[in-house]
Parts: C-alpha cells; structure tokens; sequence
C-alpha cells in the first residue's frame, strides 16, 4: 500500500478512496500507541454515521481507542475477520487490517483530510 | 486515644528531615481563612474499655430484639451461618487486603473472588458472574441499564409489581434523569398477571423484570416472562433467592438473560441493613456490558495458572464517563463469605436448606389457618414466606408476639403497591432456623 | 512452604459425597410435612456444587489467605486508598447481639439505642464536614457520588432549572465522571494545569448556567491542597453552580480544614478510608453524603430524625426528607461500616481525629522527604497526606512504574498506587498513612533507593519471590476464563523450586 495515497484524520484513521467507496482503518502510529490488542468493536453495516464521532472500539488491556469515522456515509461493510485476528490490525494495519467500508455522502470531505506529510507532522508532535 | 506510632522525638526528626518546625508548618497549603481555628465539636474520646462499657450499654438496651425468635423477611433473613464463615473471614489477610491491583500479592483474593463466580453460575445456571455489586435493589437498577445498553433501548422497562417494592424504588432513583419509562405489572392474587403485562411490552422495551419467588413469597410464571420478553426483542431479567436454588429451578433453567438477587441469606449477618451482597449473572454474551469487577484464569509468565482482574475496560478507572457503572468498591468481603458459606453446604446442603424453609414456612401457614386467627392473602403456593391476613390490626399481632419473644413483619402496609393489598396483612418468613416447637409457640401466642 | 493441594480450585477438591454442613431432613419427617412446590417450578437439576468436607474448606481458605498482602501483615501505601490500621476492637463491639442481629424491618421503637447511634453518627459526620444535613443510605463513595449529583439536580428540578453538565479536573477519579453519566449529565473535563491544581483558566472558559454541578478532590489526587478552592466555589455558584468535594482524601484535613468552610456544598466519605472500616479485599464500604442545609430536603433516605415525644421523652425515628430523590438500595445503609466509624471516631474524638490528619501529613512529607533525591516529585517538595511521583525518568533505562512496584512486592511491600493520576506519566502515588512508624517509612525509602539501583532486567522481571510472576492479562481478555471449567492444561503439583532470586537480608 502505497501510503501517501492515503488521507488521514485528527484521530489515528487512514481512508483509502477508490472513487466509489472509501476504506477505513487505523494507523501503525494508534495501533502502537495501544499496545496489546484484545477486542474490537465493529460499526454497524447499513448505519448512518458522520465524520468524527465514534462508531467503533478498539480495547487493549488497559486502554479503550475509540473509532471515529473520517467521513459522514453509510457503513457498507465491515472486517469481521478482525473479530478473530485481531492481529492483523498490528502485522497489517493498511491492508489486512482494515476496520470498515463506507459509501460517502459528501466525498468533497476526503479533501479536507490531512495527506501523509500532515500526518507524519502530526505523529511527531504526539509522539514527543 | 489514637493508633500513631511518631513518639515525640522520632516526630521532631521527621520534621527536622522534612525541613519545618512544626507540624503547623506542613499545612501552609491551607489558606489562612479555611482553617478551622478550633477543635471539632465530638463527643470527647473514650478509651477502649469506657467505650466498651457503654457500647454494652445502648447493646444490651435494645437487646431484646435481637433475642427474638425471628420471622421477619421481606429481603433480609435470620439464616444460619456456619462458624467456619466467620473464622475464615476474619482473617486480616483477607479482612484488611484491599482491591486486588497488583495480582502477584493479591492471588488469595483473586482465586477466592474467582471460585465465587464460578459458585455463582452453578448455583443459577448462567454463564457468567460478577465478582459482586453493593446489594440486591442496586443490582437490579444495574442489570437494567446493562438491558437497556445491550438492547440499545431505552424506551420501557417493565417491572413486576410484586418485586420488592424497596428495589423498584431504588430503580426508579437510578433511571430517575433517564427519559426511559418504567411500567409497573399488575399483580393479581399474589402473582403477577403476565397476560395483562404482555400488552405492555412494546418495541422499545429493554427488559422485563420478575422476581420469583416473589415479594410476597409465590411463585411466578417466569417461562411466560420470558417467552414475552424475547418475543419483543427484551431481556428478561429474574430476581431471584439464591437459598431457593436446591429445590426451585434457576435463572438459567428459565433462559433468564441477567439475574440478580440479594446474596445477604449466604452466610451474612442481618445488621440493620447492611452490608449485604448483590449478585448479577448473565449469558455470555452480555459479558462486556457488565457492571462490576469480574475476575479471570489465566496463567503466569512460568506458565503456572494464575488469576487477574479482567475486561478493566469496562470499568470507571479506566472508561469513566463511558464505563458500565461508576462502581469501584465492592463487597469483597460479603462475596467470601458468600462463597465459604456455599462450599459449606454444596449440593445437598442446598436441597435440605431449601426443604427445611420451604417445608416450614408451610407449616406454619397451616397451623395459623388451622387455629382460626386468619387466612393466607394469597391462594398460591409459596417456598420460604407468605402473606398472612389476620383477623385483627396486624400492629396487635406484632405486640402479641413481641410479648412471647418472637419478631414479626414486616406490615404491608409500611409500603406502597400498585394494586391493593388485603388490611391486617402481614409478610411473614420462616428459614431452616426454626424449630417446630417455635412455630406452634407462636401459633399458640397468636390464638390468645 | 505453600500446600499445593490446598490452593487447588474449590471444584478440583470436591470429591462426591462429602459434606460439611447439614440440615438433616428428620426434622421434617417427624413433623409430617412435605413440598408443596408445584411441578413446573421443582428444581430438576442437581447444582453442580463442589462437595467437599469442613477441613477442605478451612485448609483451602487459611491457605489462600496465606496468598494476600494486607494491612495486618503489610505496609500498604495505596494511594487514594487510605490503608490504615483497622482496630480490632471495632469487630468485636460491631458483633454485639443489639447491632448484628437487628433487622431491617425491626420497629423503631425496639432499637432506640442503634438509631441514637445513627442519629449521633449523622451529627459527627456533618460536623466534620461542616455541612450540617447528612444521609448514611449510600453503599460506597461511588454511589455517595451518584446520590449526591441526583441530590442536587432534584434540587435545581424544584428551581424550574435543567442544567446539562458537570465538570471536573483532569485528575478526578474515575468515579467521577461515571457517577456524572449515570446520573444523566455531559461530563466536561478540564485541561491539566503545569501546576497540578484546577486550571482555572480552563475551568473559566466552561462556566456557564448550564454546568450543574464542579466534583473536586480536596486534597487533590496529587496530593495538594487546591488553595483556589474559594475562589472556584464563587465562581460556580456566580452562575448557580454547586461545589462537589469527593471525600477520598478527608484523612488528610480532618480538624484542620471542613469542605463546607472551603465552598463545598456537597461531599461523600469513604467511611472505610478515612474512619477505617476494614477493606475487605475489595469492600464493603459506605459512603455517606453531607450537604448544606438548602439541599438537605433532597437527600436520599431513609435518614434518622430526633423527635421529643408527648411525655417529654426523646425518640429517634427514621424517615425520608420530604422532597427526597429516594432509595439507591434497599434498606437504610451498610451499618457494619457505619458502625465501625463511629467506633473510631468515638475512640478518637475531635482531637484525635486532628492528630490523625497531621500524622497523616507527617508521615507523608516525611516520605516524600526521603524520596525526593531519588524520584522525581513533579509537584514540588511538599504535600498533604500523599504525593505522586513519577518513573518517566527511568523509562530510558527500560525501567517503568509497574516494574518498581513489582520489585517492591519482593521486598515485602505493597506497591503504591501506579498510572494514577492519569495527568503524571509513570506515576506512583504513596499513602503512608499516619498508622506507621518511621522505621517503616525508613526501610520502605531504602528500598525504592536499591531497587532504583539494581539491574534493570531483574525489575522488568519481578516479581522473583510473590506465589506467582507477572499473569498474562492479554491471554485473560482473549481467551477469557470466568468461571471454573474443568481444565485441558493440567496444574501438576509443582518441584520445589528453591529461592529465585536473592532479597537483601536487612529487610
């Protein structure tokens, strides 16, 4: 996966946007700031959610990241192999380990994501 | 008189260490106008055989209640308690431990609270259970919320008019800024009218709760609570006696999804009150909308089974305003004695226990109603306790068993119910404690 | 030393037809009674109990036991927890046949005595709090919590107000904002300050009529006295707010400083902290409120009310206050505990109960004192009847807060409290407490000094010497095992394995 065609938010989540759907995930960077993966909470397929709230959990044994969608749209479908493989969202976090997909309601909204060197800047501010 | 241990020197070197003169000078974070220039206004401290002489006193004063033959109930009940219950639980490497956050000094709890569980689920036949909540009325009002999350509805809850109505009070406080309606079933002749309560189970009904065998000691139709429940798409939700278990079927026999009960007849003194011990099992499957510590096997870095506190996510330390509850402590302490008392009596304890309430209680109803002072209220089947209509004010026929040494009540009418409650009613409760010769000398006080 | 067998699981012990305790069914037969249970509701299982035989069971327990740190066998510097002595007098006076085997539905005029006690216990509490209307009726502090932000929302309702939210600091416990939500309110928490107190600036910014009701620990969990604290009182209640004090740290200010005269309107206390109810492993405890006079009628019951009869004759009685936001549990409150405070602070008095506070703080500084060229103290050199220190220093060494308070297990201590405060990095948060020496305080220090020096890879790998290493808490939650279920991996009785790991034989 080539990562600078990725958008990024605020909040750790990748998009990647095929023009039809965009796929979401978590970043290596909120992955490792977890540590010790042990559930996830899937979003809902068919539920309407927007861009910044939480639709999903990610637990690991002491700490609780909560997945916030990137974009508003509907939940289109979602990794339920993670429910199992949880680690696959640490071995792969942009490609196996992708969290849900989702049909976009204003696509325009993908522009207004942070591209992979506003992201990086973003990693090195919370990681110091 | 106070339990320090600085003598005058030792604290003078303290304070020399800290860099201050005076113990004064450590409070300097206090702002001047907050202190509290004076002594508190107590009473002046007494040493421990002054409080002795007068703790003995105000004991012995109103002793004579506690000298009574009890049959009182109505959700807390004169049980026998095992004398290994007390010498186990009053060892201070269990009475004076606290939560266990550090696993590798703490397995002696852990284990314990595990093998609770574990207790637990086999005495109601439900996977799971929490390693306690503060007592029975609470648990109920947090098994709901934990229906009304795992359901995502938060519309109704429909609640059995005969359960305790000090536990319907209690959740109507919980849910009291909750926008959820609580819809209270209408009991008819002692029992719950399940077909009349169908029609109030909607679409957006969490949780339909029973109590069985009920506050007023009758059996409910709890598969008909369930039935309607998950037909709706609700949990149904059982309180239920754990003392009953022997010889009644469980929570789990029914297909409850969450049970609660009061654990306070295992092995836990009466105590005006409290401490008592809340008990919630559930299905498997509600395992992570859970209130509460829960407790979980696994095993050590040398591969040697060892036991931790586990799904901490769920709980305020760490979710806080998202977590199941704002629980923290617990009834550690209630929950060991719980579990001493269970391994005491194992499965044919159970049965006897349960027979001799059972059988007992019945008794008695037969020989009030043999020697003409009343009738049961209800013509139902009961296990341990039953309503009593008697044919004069039911304060009397407290005062005429005071007198001949036995403790009665409580009188219905100290509570509120929806439906009517039959006058001169009483709840009357008989454990494994009493004997036959006190049954027929209260019969025998009650007829004159 | 440990008896493996013992330690085995209650159900791994059983062995069919063994017993302890009977109730023997002869009784019944000579009486001529039988069940009456109809068919559809007879138990037709048979409970998968363990069987086991008395001296199972009381092997198994004392070896459990045998298993804990304690308070009687232990220091216990919990911070937060306060872990102190728990006289042993309180049990045998809490075990007196007038307390134990009074009833809930007892009549009131059989146990005048105990409700003279709760009703005195009531005045004592209000009177250390300086906020005169209390209710015991709360289980913990938690609830006490929880009752107290319904108390003040019923009494905001009968204002004609809803207001939305409450808002606490970045160091609040937990509880906090989980009692906030179940009471129905938003929770707002402040931005951490470089001071380690209420960022007033922050707090400024989210004042507003729609905030109910600002929760703060005072002393905080840090350890310092908010010295604001007038100042934030004024400015919630100039926008009708209402100041909660969480009672968690009262050990610290008993006597020398009262919630109600530093702006709190409301307050819990943990009867089993700072009163010493013993903490049971984990509880009971009890956590009554007070509050100030105009919030009294809301306070949830039943409360115990002083009454002069007819005759002259005074009579305690209980009751709800009559606008009450009810019952949060069934009956009138854990009185075991309730009992065990009064016990204590009628052994103590009000100068007792002073000296307390101020060898709470003694022996806190003291450690701190001890400390403070060894680990960094982020909030200065001086504290109240605890401070939090911080491992983040030696993060560059491999070394964190867990390992050290691993370490500390081997070496016959308690661990602090770690990884609270969430506002400190690394934190290890110590509680004396004033029930131990300075011989304690003195080795305690000691050791944190030689642990700090010793090989890094022995403290990631401690604990060497406790019944069990580090457990596997990834495998617990992935695999989780709640209850007992007959085992694949068999648990053989171990080969004694000799000593681990050398401890220093000073200690």
């Amino acid at each position: 996966m080539d990562l600078s065609s990725l958008r990024y938010s605020q909040t750790h989540e990748w998009v990647h946007w095929d023009g039809n759907v965009a796929t979401v995930g978590i970043t290596d960077f909120a992955v490792s700031q977890l540590t010790d993966l042990v559930y996830v909470e899937l979003p809902t397929v068919g539920s309407e959610i927007k861009a910044g709230e939480t639709c999903g959990e990610i637990e690991s044994v002491k700490a609780v990241g909560e997945l916030n969608s990137p974009l508003d749209g509907t939940v289109a479908e979602v990794n339920e192999s993670l429910e199992n493989e949880l680690e696959k969202l640490s071995d792969s976090p942009f490609e196996a380990g992708w969290i849900f997909r989702l049909t976009p309601s204003d696509p325009a909204q993908i522009d207004a994501l942070l591209d992979r060197a506003a992201y990086e800047k973003l990693c090195d501010e919370e990681g110091h | 008189m106070s339990y320090l241990f600085a003598t005058p020197e030792e604290q003078q070197q303290m304070l020399a260490a800290i860099g201050v003169e005076s113990l004064d000078e450590l409070f300097e974070q206090l702002p001047e106008d907050v202190r509290l220039n004076r002594e508190l206004d107590l009473p002046p401290a007494l040493s421990e055989i002054e409080l002795d002489r007068m703790l003995r006193k105000i004991s012995s004063d109103f002793a004579t209640h506690g000298d009574r033959v009890c049959f009182q109930g109505g959700g807390a009940y004169d049980h026998f308690i095992p004398a290994t219950v007390d010498e186990i639980c009053s060892r201070g490497e269990f009475y004076t431990a606290y939560t266990p956050y550090q696993p590798e000094a703490s397995q002696g709890t852990l284990q314990a609270f595990f093998e609770f569980q574990s207790l637990i689920t086999a005495l109601t036949g439900m996977d799971v259970a929490n390693a306690s909540l503060y007592e029975g009325a609470s648990a109920l009002a947090e098994a709901i919320i934990m229906a009304i999350r795992s359901t995502n509805r938060g519309g109704r809850v429909v609640i059995s008019g005969s359960v305790h109505p000090e536990y319907i009070e209690t959740v109507r406080t919980y849910l009291m800024r909750n926008n959820c309606e609580i819809v209270i079933a209408d009991v008819v002749d002692g029992v719950t009218d399940w077909q009349q309560a169908g029609s109030l189970i909607n679409d957006q009904t969490a949780a339909v709760v029973v109590q069985h065998p009920n506050f007023f000691g009758c059996f409910e139709d709890v598969k008909a609570v369930v039935d309607q429940a998950h037909a709706a798409g609700a949990l149904a939700i059982e309180v239920f006696d754990p003392v009953s278990l022997g010889v009644v079927k469980r929570p789990g026999d029914y297909g409850i999804d969450i049970a609660v009960a009061e654990g306070q007849s295992l092995g836990i003194p009466l105590q005006f009150g409290g401490p008592y011990l809340g008990i919630l099992a559930c299905r498997e499957k509600f395992v992570r909308k859970m209130p509460g510590r829960l407790i979980g096997q696994t095993v050590d870095r040398d591969g040697r089974r060892a036991f931790v506190l586990n799904f901490q996510t769920r709980e305020q330390h760490i979710r806080r305003d998202k977590a199941t509850s704002n629980i923290c402590t617990n009834q550690g302490l209630m929950a060991l004695r719980a579990s001493v008392y269970i391994s005491q009596l194992g499965p044919k304890g159970f049965v006897e226990l349960g027979d001799q309430c059972h059988q007992k209680a019945a008794a008695l109803a037969d020989r009030l109603t043999e020697a003409g002072v009343g009738q049961l209220a209800y013509a139902q089947p009961f296990f341990k306790e039953f309503v009593f209509q008697f044919n004069r004010p039911a304060a009397e026929v407290i005062a005429a068993a005071q007198k001949a040494g036995f403790n009665l009540g409580p009188v219905l009418n100290r509570f509120e119910f929806q439906n009517p409650i039959p006058e001169n009613s009483l709840l009357i409760a008989v454990t494994e404690k009493r004997t036959f010769d006190e049954i027929d000398r209260l019969v025998a006080a009650l007829s004159r | 030393m440990e008896n493996q067998i013992a330690l085995q699981l209650l159900q791994d012990l059983s062995v069919p037809g063994r017993r302890a305790t009977a109730f023997p069914p002869e009784e019944l037969a000579e009486a001529g009674t039988s069940s009456q249970i109809p068919d559809e509701h007879r138990a037709d299982h048979t409970l998968s109990l363990p069987e086991l035989s008395e001296g199972d069971i009381v092997r198994h327990y004392v070896s459990l036991s045998q298993r804990n740190m304690s308070v009687d066998t232990h220091f216990y510097p919990l911070g937060s927890c306060t872990m102190k002595y728990n006289p042993k007098r309180h049990e045998r006076w809490a075990g007196m046949n007038g307390f134990i085997n009074a009833h809930p539905y007892a009549e009131a005029g059989d146990i005048q005595g105990l409700l003279a006690v709760l009703y005195e216990m009531q005045e004592m509490l209000g009177e250390i709090a300086g906020l005169p209307s209390v209710s015991l009726h709360p289980a913990a502090g938690a609830q006490g919590e929880f009752a107290a932000i319904l108390t003040a929302s019923a009494y905001f309702a009968s204002k004609g107000e809803d207001r939305k939210t409450v808002v606490f600091p970045a160091s609040a416990h937990g509880t906090n904002p989980a009692s906030a939500a179940m009471a129905g309110y938003k929770c707002v928490q402040l931005k951490p300050s470089s001071t380690g107190l209420v960022n007033l600036d922050d707090l400024k910014q989210h004042l507003s009529e729609e905030v109910a009701v600002f929760m703060i620990t005072n002393p905080n969990t840090i350890g310092l006295f908010e010295k604001d604290i007038q100042k934030i009182s004024e400015m919630l209640h100039d926008v009708g707010g209402l100041v909660y004090i969480d009672g968690a740290n009262m050990n610290a200010i008993l006597g020398k400083t009262r919630p109600g005269d530093f702006g709190g309107d409301m307050m819990h206390y943990n009867v089993h902290k700072t009163f010493t109810g013993p903490h049971g492993a984990g509880g009971p405890g009890s956590g009554p409120i007070a509050v100030r006079d105009f919030l009294g009628d809301y306070l949830p019951g039943p409360i115990v009310t002083r009454e002069t009869d007819a005759h002259g004759k005074t009579v305690y009685k209980m009751s709800k206050p009559p606008k009450s936001v009810g019952q949060l549990r069934s009956f009138i409150g854990n009185i075991g505990i309730l009992l065990r405070g009064y016990f204590y602070i009628r052994t103590l008095g009000g100068v007792g109960l002073r000296e307390v506070s101020e060898h709470a703080v003694l022996n806190a500084n003291y450690l701190l004192s001890q400390l403070k060229d060894v680990l960094d103290v982020p909030n200065g050199d001086r504290c109240m009847h605890e401070f939090v220190a911080s491992a983040a220093s030696l993060k560059k060494k491999g070394v964190t807060a867990m390992d050290i308070a691993k370490r500390l297990l081997d070496y016959g201590f308690h661990a602090p409290t770690v990884y609270f405060p969430l506002v400190i990095p690394e934190a290890m948060m110590m509680e004396p407490t004033e029930t131990e020496s300075k011989l304690t305080l003195d080795r305690f220090a000691d050791t944190i000094k030689n642990i700090l020096a010793e090989d890094p890879e022995t403290l990631r790998a401690a604990p060497h010497t406790t019944p069990v290493t580090r457990p596997d808490e990834v495998k617990a939650a992935r695999e989780p095992v709640l209850s007992y279920c007959p085992c694949p991996t068999p648990f053989e009785v171990e080969a004694p394995t000799g000593v681990k790991e050398s401890v220093p034989s000073y200690i």
